[in-house]
């Protein structure tokens, strides 16, 4: 089974999602959690990262951190799925471990 | 019977700034009681955390760094530090303490464990881990 | 599946706590084990039974306790780290020499050994920090 990361950080405040991709091996799977949802939003300076990132990833982001932060469902990028927290823990049960980018 | 996971330490953060870097260690320590395989990957300003030559009085925070030397007696095999986060910070291998490893039943010794890796290697090391630490 | 959860970060800081909850709650309700809950760092904070946050909040502590109490979690408190931030039991304060206690009842104190036993034991570690 693939690994699961987690990415909790905004990428503009942090460099845990740049780390995470750098690191991340073909077929394993992301998920935007927290300030890190802002990375599935369209229009970032790190959209094209996250594109880049869909042709060897799943990417997931936590809808319910999305919309805590007035993100609207329509401004995620096309490819990212949205998951809620029953979500979360069938990815990581899907997955043979969770590598966490604080 | 307990199987024997694989564990890998991420450390990401530099010292002193936050409590991460040190804390971090002292699970490594208790860690070794447990006779898992263990490795530390060192990436992003973690790297910083193997800098030579902390000297700490003038901050009046405990100088932690001489720990790091002492990994090899706590069952620590392998301390990988990523090569880009290195020379993004303007670092060398040689701003690095150097940490020795003796195998006590075969004899079996390395100078130095600490081993400056590429990012595919970095990724490698990451996925064939059973458990990842984060800190 | 077994999980183990390790937080980082203590109660309101940061959204750790919170994550890390709703995460545990959502993988009870599926009928998952959770071996245990492991505090460190700043998450020693989640243990203080004398938080008073605003009435129009979610009580942090108060919600850990009460899962707690519910799916009988083992939530346990890093003593080192509790000690370094003034968390403290009956036990701690004999042996320390403090005057009052301060951790709520459905955490218990203990060693770092119970995070490595959590990792060993469990099929996921899943850390929640900053």
């Amino acid at each position: 089974m693939s690994d699961l990361h987690t990415v909790n950080k905004s990428p503009l405040e942090k460099n845990a999602l740049d780390s995470c991709l750098r690191f991340a091996t073909a077929g394993s799977s992301i998920l935007l959690i927290e300030d890190g949802v802002y990375a599935a939003v369209k229009g970032t300076a790190v959209e094209g990262a996250i594109r880049g990132a869909l042709g060897k990833h799943k990417v997931y982001a936590l809808g319910p951190d999305l919309k805590a932060r007035g993100m609207k469902d329509d401004r995620v990028i096309d490819g990212v799925k949205l998951v809620d927290y029953a979500g979360f823990v069938d990815l990581v049960e899907t997955h043979g471990k969770v590598q966490a980018w604080l | 019977m307990s199987e024997i996971k694989n564990f890998l330490y991420l450390n990401r953060r530099a010292p002193y700034g936050t409590i991460y870097a040190w804390e971090s260690l002292e699970v490594v320590l208790i860690g070794a009681a447990f006779d898992q395989k263990v490795s530390l990957l060192f990436a992003d300003d973690g790297v910083y955390q193997l800098v030579k030559g902390q000297d700490t009085p003038g901050i009046q925070m405990k100088n932690f760094s001489a720990t790091y030397r002492t990994l090899g007696d706590y069952g620590v095999r392998y301390m990988y530090v990523d090569r880009k986060s290195l020379q993004d910070r303007g670092l060398t291998e040689d701003d690095l303490m150097q940490v020795a490893w003796e195998d006590m039943e075969s004899d079996d010794a390395v100078d130095n464990i600490v081993e400056v890796i590429d990012s595919a290697k970095a990724a490698e090391v990451l996925a064939g881990a059973d458990v990842v630490f984060s800190f | 599946m077994k999980l183990a959860i390790q937080i980082n970060e203590g109660p309101y800081q940061h959204q750790a706590s919170d994550t890390a909850y709703h995460f545990t709650k959502a993988a009870l309700e599926k009928g998952h084990e959770v071996f245990r809950v492991f505090f460190y760092h700043d998450g020693v904070y989640n243990s203080s039974r004398l938080t008073t946050p605003p009435q129009d909040d979610r009580n942090i502590v108060n919600r850990w306790a009460e899962l707690a109490a519910k799916y009988n979690l083992d939530m346990v408190v890093c003593v080192a780290a509790a000690q370094r931030r003034g968390i403290v039991d009956e036990g701690e304060a004999k042996r320390n020499g403090k005057d009052a206690t301060n951790i709520h009842p459905n955490f218990r104190i203990s060693g770092l050994g119970q995070l490595i036993e959590a990792a060993i034991q469990s099929e996921r570690l899943v850390v929640f920090g900053d």
